[in-house]
């Protein structure tokens, strides 16, 4: 498919007015499913997590999910919005092979939440408030995997296989009002949206919201409109947009994209596009249109959520911290620079760090820790750094014997070293590996004898001043204790002899 | 065997609980008849002797050890085919899923199951429950065994003319618009439709989930009671089934006194539309109920007069998405077209070939119902006259227990009648209709014979929602005043199957 011509962003900026509205879906994750008992579990085998009602059999019945909707309350209370006192579920009608019932159970014109905002801060500190319209419950669709064919698209597919176990996992639609007035800041303002939707939902434990398993998909809405005209400019909706990276360029490139049509004169197609990563742009999918015909109507297999006002009230009362307030608290409390508090951020290390610090080691040494060689080793091995085997609790231990010499820095390394490959805690890896530091000054005097009669011009240049002279007596001794010295203590012994 | 076959289901269970027949005995018996007489009126669509005798011994074991699950232990009955069993297919009267077998038994067939009540078979209804003739069935109408040239009325024939035929003692019916009282008018039986939510829904195949209920076609009010406190009660797997008990029915039927009973008359169901001969019964009736001691009021329901029309948006609305999940993805006919069977065409075809003619009209109808555009014109408006019926009747009933009407318009028909004439067909639902549009409960009674074709006529008493047992007493009421009369049930008058 040719690529699509572009205006230069700067151009695109100058000239029109960008209007984004984002939907994000949040996978609950919530013992069991929406509307049955099956288990809401991601990767069990395909279609063992089914039962008569999520597999739309004739007769089954859907029961809404208490846990699922309380959830869904707090997400909504964690966006300020309102929560409405008679929420219906609406079935959305429209045929399609994932979809069990062929239609999906969901809400409509009654959502749970509504009239809300969340305050989302730019990396320049720069704050907007960004409205919320909504947030709605939902049902997942199954999963479908199309077989021959090149694309692995159900076009040209020989056949399709569906797994069920998805279909009917709770979501939570959140769907911002129209977001004016970022201009270039749109792409960034998207990204950080949703990253906060993310961070807050993870807070909450409401979603494993785990981007990379579709836990939380974004759909990106852009539109331009010339600057100072009053009518919304078309749309498009570019759907599941699954990394905080693509968002920001799904947006970036629609701008571009949209600015070069309407620049020379052309008419934006309201359809839904596809970002694709690899290749750093959307592309057209199905055309979109307000005749879109879903036939919603409200659902009469079920009896309106009409949550009381003393249980919005408990959900309310178990709500965290919200994110961007922890954020601040977080780097007073530990001092961190602007730079190193971002670096934390980017890496998603805050409860990391946070668990190091409450173990008993200090903020800088937990961040170095985590943000350093454990980021480095698990880079080697492309895990997430969050995915290696060992606890904060253990990288607190480790840095308490660094602090009270015990261990040095580099032992300390082999310390970890030993704990990522299985050898148990901190102190058994430590016996196991014989890396107690010597503190035995007996010893270290032995050695530093032997090194000095090998090395007999060292103790004169010492007493003429050139301490640096040192260095080769420490190597040597260092040598001999296979490393497990404390370099600093050795000099002090060194230059000791040499008076 | 007669004196079995004729009984009603009480005394059916007396003499299986004072060990003077088991349930053996008297299931085989209802087995042997139906056998025999099933292709005559096409009654049953499916039935296994093996598996209703296997039922009827474990039934007989438990008496045998000393245990009585239920008042109705041991009683067979017979199950309308859009109930789902694991342990016979179930078609909704449809090509769409011949030979399914479920995987899950309905609630009302567990409840069955666990108050050892042998199943002897499913039966016959017009596909997915649309029509009121079983003439829309896709294996062929049931007869009426009056008459075996007329309808059993519809949607559940294949229960009323099992019960009327004494080819099952009880059966299970659904009432969507009058699915169960108006068969039971055409056959003399009686049949109920309790308060909306009273009897789980789970596991029966939806028409319109508003107005779906499930209840009792029998011999007698007694059985018909009987048998709602078997099926009822709350059901975590229906949302929509009622959270607290509506007590004894039997109760109320034993403790039926006339005195102080107001019996309202609905004007716009008392004189225009009816056949003179099912006019004079209801009047009768009404005769009956005041020299018996009982205050006869008129009341009045105008929004009556667009019920039908309001039904037949909301009901194929409602229908249009519930139908939806026939796809042939999951189970199911599988209709694979020549040249490009992707899915969008397997599904075209397979619905094209598995869907009857007036499955798919109302599937047009609600799908046109429900398009953006039409929707307030159509299914919004239907709602809010849903709203006003609701209202007359809560008006209706502050000053009269309970609603008085003729159950159908007409005696039984001739098959292919009104076959052709869907407005027609669709107008034998026009006194059942409101009760399902506001949620309240309903029960067919046989009321006498139509002076000009000796066909069996029925009152239908409508009582407030939730007070089932109201609607019981009464019922129970005028049978016994008709019973004064007669001596013996009018189901006690059908012709000899045999000879015909």
């Amino acid at each position: 498919m040719a690529k699509e011509q572009l205006m230069s962003y700067e151009d695109a900026i100058e000239r029109f007015e960008v209007v984004i509205g984002l939907e994000v879906h949040v996978e609950l994750n919530t013992v069991s499913k929406m509307f049955c008992g099956c288990a809401n579990n991601f990767g069990s085998e395909p279609n063992t997590n089914v039962c008569p009602t999520c597999l739309g059999l004739p007769g089954s019945l859907p029961a809404v999910n208490r846990k699922a909707v309380e959830s869904s309350i707090a997400i909504g209370l964690a966006l300020d919005c309102q929560i409405a006192p008679n929420g219906r579920f609406a079935r959305k009608n429209y045929f399609y092979p994932d979809l069990a019932k062929n239609f999906q159970t969901s809400q409509f014109d009654e959502p749970i939440a509504f009239e809300g905002e969340i305050s989302i801060e730019l990396e320049t500190g720069e704050v907007f408030m960004v409205p919320i319209e909504r947030a709605h419950m939902e049902e997942d669709a199954g999963k479908l995997t199309h077989v021959g064919g090149a694309t692995g698209r159900i076009q040209g597919a020989e056949y399709s296989l569906v797994d069920y176990n998805r279909a009917g996992v709770p979501l939570v639609e959140i769907v911002t009002k129209p977001i004016y007035g970022a201009l270039d800041k749109a792409p960034e303002l998207a990204a950080t949206y949703v990253r906060a939707i993310r961070d807050i939902v993870k807070s909450m434990n409401v979603s494993d919201a785990k981007m990379e398993r579709g836990n939380v998909r974004c759909d990106a809405n852009v539109s331009l409109r010339e600057k100072g005209a009053e009518k919304l400019g078309t749309r498009t909706e570019t759907k599941n947009v699954n990394s905080l990276k693509s968002i920001e360029n799904t947006v970036r490139y629609e701008i571009q994209r949209q600015a070069f049509i309407l620049a020379a004169g052309g008419k934006i197609i309201q359809e839904t596009r596809h970002w694709h990563e690899d290749r750093g742009h959307t592309s057209a999918g199905r055309p979109k249109s307000d005749a879109d015909d879903y036939r919603y109507f409200p659902e009469p297999d079920l009896v309106p959520v009409q949550p009381s006002e003393e249980w919005i009230e408990e959900i309310r009362l178990t709500l965290t911290e919200k994110p961007s307030d922890r954020r601040k608290r977080l780097q007073d409390a530990w001092g961190f620079a602007d730079l190193e508090f971002r670096d934390v951020l980017n890496s998603d290390l805050l409860d990391e760090i946070e668990a190091t610090v409450a173990a008993g080691a200090s903020p800088q040494s937990a961040r170095k820790w985590w943000t350093g060689e454990l980021a480095r080793l698990a880079n080697a091995q492309q895990l997430a750094v969050q995915d290696l085997p060992i606890t904060p609790e253990q990288v607190a231990s480790i840095q308490k014997l660094i602090d009270s010499g015990e261990l040095t820095d580099r032992i300390a390394r082999d310390v970890v070293a030993g704990v990522l490959a299985g050898e148990g805690e901190p102190a058994e890896v430590i016996e196991s590996r014989g890396l107690k530091i010597v503190t035995d000054e007996g010893a270290l005097i032995a050695a530093i004898d032997k090194a000095l009669a090998s090395q007999p011009d060292v103790m004169e240049k010492i007493r003429d001043g050139k301490l640096q002279a040192a260095g080769a007596v420490i190597g040597a001794v260092m040598q001999e204790m296979r490393g497990q010295a404390d370099a600093a203590r050795v000099r002090e012994l060194i230059l000791e002899r040499a008076k | 065997m007669t004196d079995i076959t004729s009984s009603s289901a009480a005394v059916l269970a007396g003499l299986i609980l004072s060990k003077k027949a088991s349930s053996v005995e008297i299931t085989t018996a209802f087995l042997d008849r139906l056998e025999k007489l099933n292709p005559k009126t096409n009654s049953y669509l499916h039935f296994n002797r093996e598996n209703s005798l296997a039922q009827a011994k474990r039934a007989d074991q438990q008496l045998a050890e000393g245990k009585t699950v239920s008042p109705l232990h041991g009683v067979p009955i017979a199950v309308k085919d859009n109930l789902t069993t694991t342990d016979a297919p179930t078609t909704a009267g449809s090509k769409i899923l011949e030979g399914w077998v479920p995987q899950y038994d309905a609630t009302v067939v567990r409840k069955l199951r666990e108050a050892s009540m042998p199943i002897l078979g499913k039966t016959n209804l017009d596909e997915f429950a649309m029509g009121s003739s079983t003439e829309f069935s896709a294996y062929g109408p049931s007869k009426n065994p009056w008459d075996l040239s007329r309808i059993p009325g519809g949607s559940g024939g294949g229960s009323s003319s099992a019960i009327a035929g004494h080819l099952a003692p009880l059966a299970i019916g659904s009432d969507t618009g009058g699915s169960i009282r108006f068969p039971a008018a055409m056959t003399g039986s009686v049949g109920a439709k309790p308060t909306y939510g009273a009897v789980s829904r789970y596991g029966l195949i939806a028409l319109a989930s508003s107005l779906d209920q499930i209840g009792p076609v029998t011999n007698s009010v007694l059985d018909a009671a009987m048998l709602q406190d078997v099926i009822g009660g709350h059901d975590p797997h229906d949302s929509t089934s009622l959270p607290n008990s509506l007590g004894s029915m039997v109760q109320s039927v034993k403790e039926a006194d006339v005195k102080g009973l107001r019996v309202g008359v609905v004007k716009q169901l008392s004189s225009d539309g009816f056949q003179p001969g099912v006019k004079a019964c209801f009047d009768d009736t009404i005769e009956k109920l005041a020299a018996a001691g009982a205050e006869i009021v008129e009341v009045d329901c105008p929004s009556f007069e667009y019920a039908v029309a309001a039904y037949y948006l909301i009901l194929p609305a409602e229908a249009s998405s519930n139908l939806a999940k026939f796809d042939s993805v999951r189970f199911g006919l599988r209709v694979t077209p020549d040249g490009n069977p992707t899915i969008e065409n397997v599904m075209a075809a397979t619905r094209e070939q598995g869907f009857g003619p007036e499955v798919k009209r109302r599937i047009i109808l609600g799908t046109y119902a429900l398009s953006s555009g039409y929707y307030d014109a159509y299914y919004g408006s239907a709602q809010k006259v849903r709203t006003l019926i609701q209202q007359d009747l809560a008006k209706a009933f502050t000053q009269a227990d309970v609603l008085l009407t003729p159950t159908a318009p007409t005696t039984a028909f001739k098959i292919g009648e009104k076959v052709n004439d869907p407005l027609a067909m669709y107008l034998n639902d026009i006194a059942t209709i409101p009760a399902n549009l506001a949620g309240i409960p309903g029960i067919s009674v046989p009321n006498g014979l139509a002076s000009e074709d000796g066909l069996p006529s029925g009152v239908q008493i409508l009582a407030p929602a939730m007070q089932d047992g109201q609607m019981y007493r009464v019922a129970s009421i005028v049978e016994k005043l008709y019973m004064d009369q007669w001596g013996a049930s009018l189901i006690a008058r059908v012709p000899d199957l045999e000879a015909l």
